[in-house]
């Protein structure tokens, strides 16, 4: 890893309002945790309800699109990843640079938010928060490696990336069985329904693949999104603004 | 002595040919890319600097394609036409994170003197998003020297300069040409071009239009008549033996002034026009007071290969 290149990249994805930004859905998650628990609902399958509807489907998924984009995106944009690419340095570090710096951040803003609120929900069922978080931190993983390979690929990564987010994990995964086997958030909930055991059956957490296979999907996905970044990365092609 | 040498190259992005069959070797020196907006400046030096890939074609430093190819940079600083930088940092943190990011066994000593050739000490402890446009271009400029490469790419350096931020960098320029370095700068303004570069490649709509000392391309230029002003002690005798020797294509009378007159002269044998008035002149009995080309300025011979 090149610690120039993480040290450029945590400070322009984390500087001006981004951070904000990034830290607006987990705080939004917390508020409606805060509410559920003023009004009295609270208990575990509250709390599985709203971590595996909300957290792993929105927040998990805007704060990697977030992170994944701009941990790349802007500088593409706007030419600056000039001054990292022309240097002799391999383009496959500065790509494991970045994504480790992404990664980071949203593991950082999904995995500890989705453990609080669990724990404000459930305070006496630790599993159930650690279980979700859990599943936060692969599918965080999983979709940061895939929106930073859409950021190289594309200027219009974070339309393609809420399109596929709310529409897709959201909507279609939701309701249509066969899409459910090409859900990122499925696949991170197979391992919190088996870290969850036999309460996840108590709890209505059932994913729709098995555990072995989510885990080699979330595997391939991410191993997959990085490749394909660093050879993406190798031949970037900057245009003229003539 | 490193040379960049693109051979028969063409570049398309879809339908679009921004480069066509261009042929140039730059060697040691300030060279000049010079062409109007969307000649395809910007899209050679993305290609010399392997930030584009040739559709046909070479790009080599000393033969080494500089296409897919990071160890390249080593030899090669690149000061990018955009202005976007990492505005969250001091020029300070930027020239240095440029100079850590080559590897250099003492980056500070480098930042520092690639900041002092540049004269932004003084604003280095300054976050980016606070500097003017042109000490961003010196900043660019000092990130592009740090690591003391033999060939530079500058992409339009002077824009956004005051006159004295602009000197000081020609100057700069000047003195590293002079020691051995390959330089090249592109412009669509003509006067930066010539005041900087001894030698000048043109480029018009995606082709190479020309190449060498601006000079030596108007001559070479034999379709369009050569254009003099003479001035003399007898213009209209003068005209008369012009005409009669036919040394010119045509010659005008023009008063300038009252009591003034000068004579342009129009020629396609350039040598044997400059050979031939003198001789004339004096076989005539005439003293010869000024004979200039009225043609030769680097912004009539642009306009003519931008106008073919």
């Amino acid at each position: 890893m090149n610690r120039v290149v993480a040290g450029l990249t945590v400070r322009s994805l984390l500087g001006r309002r981004r951070v904000f930004l990034l830290l607006a859905p987990p705080m939004t998650l917390l508020l409606i945790c805060g509410a559920i628990r003023s009004l009295g609902e609270e208990g575990a399958e509250t709390s599985a309800h709203v971590l595996s509807r909300f957290a792993l489907a929105t927040v998990v998924s805007l704060v990697s699109l977030m992170a994944g984009t701009g941990a790349i995106g802007p500088e593409i944009e706007d030419g600056s990843i000039t001054y990292l690419l022309a240097k002799p340095v391999n383009r496959f570090s500065v790509l494991l640079s970045k994504s480790f710096v992404a990664l980071t951040v949203i593991v950082a803003c999904t995995a500890v938010p989705v453990t609080l609120a669990g724990l404000v929900l459930a305070p006496s069922d630790a599993r159930v928060a650690l279980a979700f978080a859990a599943g936060a931190t692969v599918a965080g993983i999983a979709y940061g490696t895939l929106f930073l390979l859409l950021a190289i690929l594309s200027r219009h990564a974070v339309m393609i990336g809420l399109l596929y987010a709310l529409i897709w994990e959201s909507l279609v995964a939701g309701v249509a069985p066969g899409a459910q086997d090409l859900s990122v958030r499925q696949w991170a909930l197979a391992l919190t329904q088996h870290i969850l055991g036999n309460q996840a059956a108590a709890l209505d957490v059932k994913a729709a693949v098995p555990l072995t296979t989510g885990l080699v999907l979330l595997g391939l996905l991410t191993v997959g999104s990085t490749l394909i970044a660093g050879r993406a990365l190798s031949g970037l092609r900057l245009s003229s603004h003539e | 002595m490193t040379s960049l040498e693109l051979t028969g190259v063409s570049c398309w992005f879809g339908n679009v040919v921004a480069v066509n069959d261009v042929t140039m070797v730059i060697g040691p020196g300030v060279t000049g890319l010079l062409g109007p907006n969307g000649a395809g400046k910007s899209t050679l030096i993305h290609l010399m600097s392997g930030f584009l890939a040739p559709s046909t074609g070479t790009v080599t430093i000393d033969g080494t394609p500089t296409w897919r190819n990071p160890s390249v940079y080593r030899r090669l600083g690149l000061m990018p036409e955009r202005e976007a930088m990492y505005d969250m940092v001091t020029g300070w943190q930027f020239v240095l994170a440029n100079a850590r990011l080559h590897n250099l066994p003492d980056p500070h000593t480098a930042a520092r003197r690639a900041l002092e050739l540049v004269e932004m000490t003084s604003a280095q402890n300054r976050d980016i998003a606070t500097y003017s446009k042109g000490m961003k271009q010196r900043i660019k400029m000092a990130t592009a020297l740090v690591h003391d490469p033999a060939v530079l790419l500058l992409d339009e350096p002077f824009n956004g300069m005051d006159p004295r931020q602009r000197l000081q960098l020609m100057a700069l320029l000047r003195d590293l040409g002079e020691n051995g370095r390959t330089i090249l700068f592109s412009s669509h303004i003509l006067e930066e071009v010539e005041q900087l570069a001894t030698n000048i490649q043109v480029m018009v709509a995606g082709r190479h239009a020309a190449s060498g000392d601006f000079r030596e391309i108007r001559r070479l230029m034999t379709q369009r008549p050569h254009q003099f002003t003479v001035r003399s002690s007898d213009d209209r005798a003068l005209a008369a033996g012009v005409i009669a020797r036919g040394a010119a294509s045509g010659v005008q009378l023009l008063a300038p002034a009252p009591g003034e007159s000068l004579l342009q002269v129009q020629t396609g044998d350039f040598l044997s026009f400059v050979h031939l008035l003198p001789e004339l002149a004096s076989g005539l009995g005439i003293r010869l007071l000024e004979v200039s080309p009225a043609d030769e300025s680097l912004e009539s011979v642009f306009s003519y290969l931008v106008n073919q």
